[in-house]
């Protein structure tokens, strides 16, 4: 396995009291392979990525581990992680427009980036212009500010440059969320592009867009409320999901060529729990249509009901 | 690029103007007749018909007899060629030459204190950003600096250094027993009488510079582009380095914007130690009501000013790429 | 109307101080990220927030006991305050509590009376400075085009122009001069960084979906500047008018030490005037300008803090607890 998450949880702590984001996650996620991860505002799917690669602010590492090839991931220690990002696990941020310095040429940053991780400039620049190219960025971006790039170039400079020392594993954070329809794409297949070329290993792309997961992954997780709920080949999602919520997040996509006559697109009624106190049971029994007493005591585990396709409801498994 | 300095320039030039303007308006303008205010006080002992003949003659000096216009054309004319009339409390004494001889004393003040305020109150500034002790002092004590009104602090380190402990003395520019003559002794005294008044304008700025620079940092470290380094590994040195580098440029738009008010504190601190510079010369000319030499510092501080401003835009557009890419892509 | 969501972005440091309370970033944006303004709390989590933040609190307090001073000093030392009633420079004793001047004038009375003129000063010049700044501001970063290129000419014609320069100037001309015309002057004067610090944060909301669905619904101009945008900014706006409350103060007693400030009544900046120009320092007579510089130091400082501790309050990101 590339990456094993066992039972992570991670919180934030609050002047309230520590909001539970993460809140036992289990997963593995194989070479070569794209897992999307996806579910509304606020269920941990940020939280999760982020903590595989940078604990920031509030966030605490309360318990579990990650094990990259095998190798532990010290998620909560900032030093001994430093040792492992960029060159072993890196991110692709969802603020990546605005991630480049406005005061320095790029290349002049990504060159003293380089050099503090041990790398040389023009050892790797050969490489580095080759895959501006097959972004589509000329090579005297280089030499330009980032003022003088538009957004897509600049997101399209961040993905090169976060992909440029080939992690094992790279995250995606809500990448296309800022872009038309037609820039999401490209961005998407340059991520599927980067992994058949193998400048990263395995990808978790998070998104509340399941539409574009449907497109690039090879798996998909489906989180809700601080734990996962279902999580299954992404064929297997799309045409037998078992977890009622997951269920619901797919029938509520539109169809091209549907009509409105022929199908309403319903939502999903009500709003998720809140993490600093969550409920006992399953987190999704309130707007659960299919939810039975006992989804009010106990919480359901995340089982594998079928090889590769594993799910956390009573109902289901 | 010319675009940009042409404009700058256009604002600098319409400020002297207007502001020359607002000079030359103002006494004739305000409440009362200052050549007779003039008269009354200096014409002592005359007969009704001495005093009319005085008040003729000052008013045909000061041109106060011609048609408006003329008397402002007259006024730019002599501007344009350095006069600035003649001083009446210093009996006759060209007002330029009055202001030349208090300016470098002036200078002395201003320019090592705005320089090394800003300097030395950055780098506290951002070290304070870093460790949490140095930044539990360096607050509070910044906070108390930039409260304290300049000629307060003045006062207080006037009457500490100076007084209580005698180390420094506490008024003139030299020692009054001594003549300028290029001698060390007379060096020395120059520099001991020197050095109150510029810690009191140092302190004071060093405050504020501080706290803003540490603020700046903090902003600055918690951007975008500084997270996203984090993220790949870089060491703190890194991020500092250009956190500290981003976050001087609005404190350089900040020393041009401050000018005004050091200024200000330089010509109060003048006053409180009696320092024989553009502040003492100021006074005198209220206490004495002489209009001429008034309007004269007035315009000689804003050309220093506007001058002093000119030099940090280009300052500016030097060390910040982005005004220049701006700036290019203007004339594309 | 509801704002639109805080973006993930940094956001501009607000009105951070500078020297003498001349902000170092008005209207400036900091390379780290676009102008952003908070959105709209609860007053109910504001004053609870605000009442339990230490700075806002020692702010206050401090404030609020000179306030007090200024308003039962006249009652605890009625009469005139320039009355010569006690013994020539006398140091504080119990009976004159700041001891008295080279005249015998009771320094405690001078000083409770001129700390009403310093309030009155402040408040009126820190009042009008903010109103014209808003204005300037608000309709320089609504409108746009060619009228904010004009507002900007002038907004920096008068920034460059070193005030106390034109202050004194004009101040000299005047044979009588009281606390307002003081105060109007001042006000005229320190405005233009708070005009741009507005302008930025309008320009930067004018974009919001709020403001295009009140354009929508058929809202027009100032109704939208006053009805929008201003109460999205109104803890910017608060905190602007503190610091230019303070700065008023500081402005004034400069004047007053020059001796262009009000030609009656008394103020901090005149009692140290006084002191100077009767030799206080030399004569050692330490308790004359102590006093007055202690308590504008203390009352501008509280401001500052005060004015720290609400930014902290009105926006959380700033909270280190």
């Amino acid at each position: 396995m590339s990456l094993q998450v066992t039972d992570l949880r991670v919180y934030y702590r609050t002047l309230a009291g520590d909001v539970q984001a993460l809140d036992g996650v289990t997963f593995g996620i194989a070479d070569g392979e794209i897992m999307g991860l996806a579910g509304e505002s606020g269920c941990g799917k940020s939280t999760l990525g982020n903590s595989l690669i940078r604990m920031e602010g509030r966030m605490r590492h309360v318990g579990g581990t990650v094990t990259l090839d095998g190798v532990p991931l010290p998620i909560d220690d900032q030093d001994e992680m430093n040792h492992f990002r960029f060159a072993e696990v890196s991110l692709i941020p969802q603020y990546a427009m605005s991630a480049l310095n406005p005061t320095r040429k790029i290349g002049k940053m990504v060159g003293e980036l380089l050099a503090t991780r041990g790398v040389r400039f023009r050892d790797i620049r050969e490489e580095l212009e080759r895959r501006l190219e097959l972004v589509g960025l000329a090579r005297d971006v280089l030499d330009r500010y980032p003022i003088e790039l538009s957004g897509g170039m600049k997101q399209r400079m961040v993905m090169v440059l976060s992909t440029l020392l080939n992690p094992s594993l790279l995250i995606a954070d809500e990448i296309t969320s800022a872009l038309d329809v037609s820039s999401q794409r490209a961005v998407a297949q340059t991520l599927v592009e980067f992994r058949d070329r193998g400048f990263v290993k395995s990808m978790i792309v998070v998104t509340h867009d399941v539409s574009i997961l449907y497109q690039i992954s090879n798996t998909l997780a489906i989180m809700y409320a601080g734990k996962l709920a279902e999580k299954a080949p992404t064929d297997v999602i799309m045409s037998r999901p078992r977890h009622p919520y997951t269920r619901l997040l797919i029938s509520s996509l539109p169809e091209i060529g549907v009509r409105f006559e022929e199908q309403r697109l319903t939502g999903i009624p009500g709003t998720p729990p809140p993490l600093l106190n969550p409920p006992t049971g399953c987190r999704f029994r309130d707007r659960c249509p299919i939810a039975i007493a006992r989804c009010a005591e106990e919480e359901p585990p995340f089982v594998e009901i079928e090889p590769g396709h594993s799910v956390a409801c009573w109902m289901a498994s | 690029m010319r675009r940009y300095f042409g404009r700058k320039l256009l604002i600098y030039a319409a400020t002297f103007f207007i502001a020359a303007t607002i000079d030359w308006l103002i006494p004739r303008f305000m409440p009362g007749d200052p050549v007779q205010s003039l008269v009354s006080r200096t014409g002592f002992g005359l007969s009704p018909e001495g005093s009319q003949a005085l008040v003729t003659y000052y008013n045909n000096l000061f041109g106060l007899n011609r048609p408006i216009w003329e008397q402002y054309f007259n006024f730019w004319a002599s501007l344009l060629h350095g006069d600035l009339g003649r001083s009446v409390y210093l009996t006759g004494r060209p007002v330029t030459s009055v202001i030349l001889s208090a300016v470098p004393y002036t200078l002395a003040l201003l320019i090592p204190a705005v320089l090394l305020s800003w300097w030395v109150g950055n780098t506290i500034g951002a070290r304070a950003a870093r460790r949490k002790w140095l930044d539990n002092t360096v607050l509070p004590v910044g906070y108390v600096l930039t409260a304290t009104p300049y000629m307060w602090l003045a006062i207080v380190l006037a009457w500490v250094l100076g007084f209580i402990f005698n180390i420094f003395p506490i008024s003139g520019g030299y020692s009054y027993s001594l003549e300028p003559t290029l001698t060390w002794k007379f060096i020395g005294s120059l520099f001991s009488h020197w050095v109150l008044p510029f810690a009191s304008l140092f302190l004071v700025g060093l405050g504020g510079w501080a706290i803003g620079m540490r603020n700046m940092i903090i902003y600055e470290l918690e951007a975008d582009y500084s997270r996203y380094l984090e993220a790949l590994g870089a060491p703190s040195r890194l991020v500092r380095k250009y956190a500290f580098r981003n976050a001087m440029l609005p404190q350089i738009t900040g020393l041009a914007l401050s000018l005004g008010v050091v200024v200000a504190g330089a010509l109060v601190t003048e006053i409180v130690f009696s320092y024989p510079g553009l502040g003492k010369l100021l006074l005198a000319s209220i206490q004495n009501q002489d209009f001429f030499l008034l309007q004269g510092i007035f315009l000689f501080i804003i050309v220093g000013v506007l001058v002093a401003n000119f030099i940090v835009d280009i300052a500016y557009v030097i060390v910040d790429p982005r005004v220049r890419v701006a700036m290019s892509g203007e004339e594309a | 109307m509801t704002t639109g969501a805080p973006s993930a972005g940094a956001q501009t440091p607000d009105v951070v101080q500078g020297p003498q309370g001349v902000p170092t970033v008005p209207g400036a944006v900091p390379v780290g990220g676009r102008p952003d303004p908070r959105p709209m709390s609860r007053r109910g989590e504001i004053l609870y927030f605000a009442l339990r933040t230490k700075k806002v609190i020692i702010g206050l307090a401090i404030i609020a006991f000179f306030v007090v001073l200024a308003v039962i000093g006249p009652i605890i030392r009625p009469g005139d305050p320039d009355a010569l009633i006690g013994p020539l420079g006398a140091s504080p004793s119990a009976d004159w509590w700041f001891g008295t001047t080279s005249f015998g004038q009771d320094i405690f009375a001078q000083f409770v009376y001129s700390l009403g003129s310093t309030f009155l000063v402040g408040a009126l010049g820190g009042g009008l400075a903010a109103i014209i700044g808003m204005t300037v501001g608000f309709v320089a970063g609504y409108r746009g085009g060619w009228v904010d290129e004009v507002l900007n000419m002038i907004t920096n014609v008068v920034l460059v122009i070193p005030t106390l320069a034109l202050l004194l100037v004009a101040a000299a001309y005047l044979s009588a001069r009281g606390v307002v015309v003081e105060a109007l002057f001042i006000g005229l004067t320190s405005w233009p960084w708070a005009a741009r610090a507005i302008r930025a944060q309008t320009f930067s909301l004018r974009s919001r979906e709020f403001v295009s669905l009140a354009r929508m619904s058929g809202v027009r101009g100032m109704r939208i500047v006053f009805g929008e945008i201003a109460p999205n900014m109104s803890s910017y706006l608060f905190l602007t008018f503190i610091l230019l409350f303070g700065g008023a103060i500081l402005i004034a007693a400069t004047l007053d030490f020059i001796g262009l400030g009000p030609t009656t009544g008394s103020s901090l900046g005149l009692m140290m005037y006084d002191a100077v120009a009767w030799s206080a320092l030399q004569l050692g007579l330490w308790w004359w300008f102590i006093p007055p510089g202690v308590a504008i130091t203390a009352i501008v400082g509280a401001l500052y803090i005060t004015n720290v501790g609400l930014d902290e309050v009105f926006n959380p990101k700033l909270r280190n607890t």
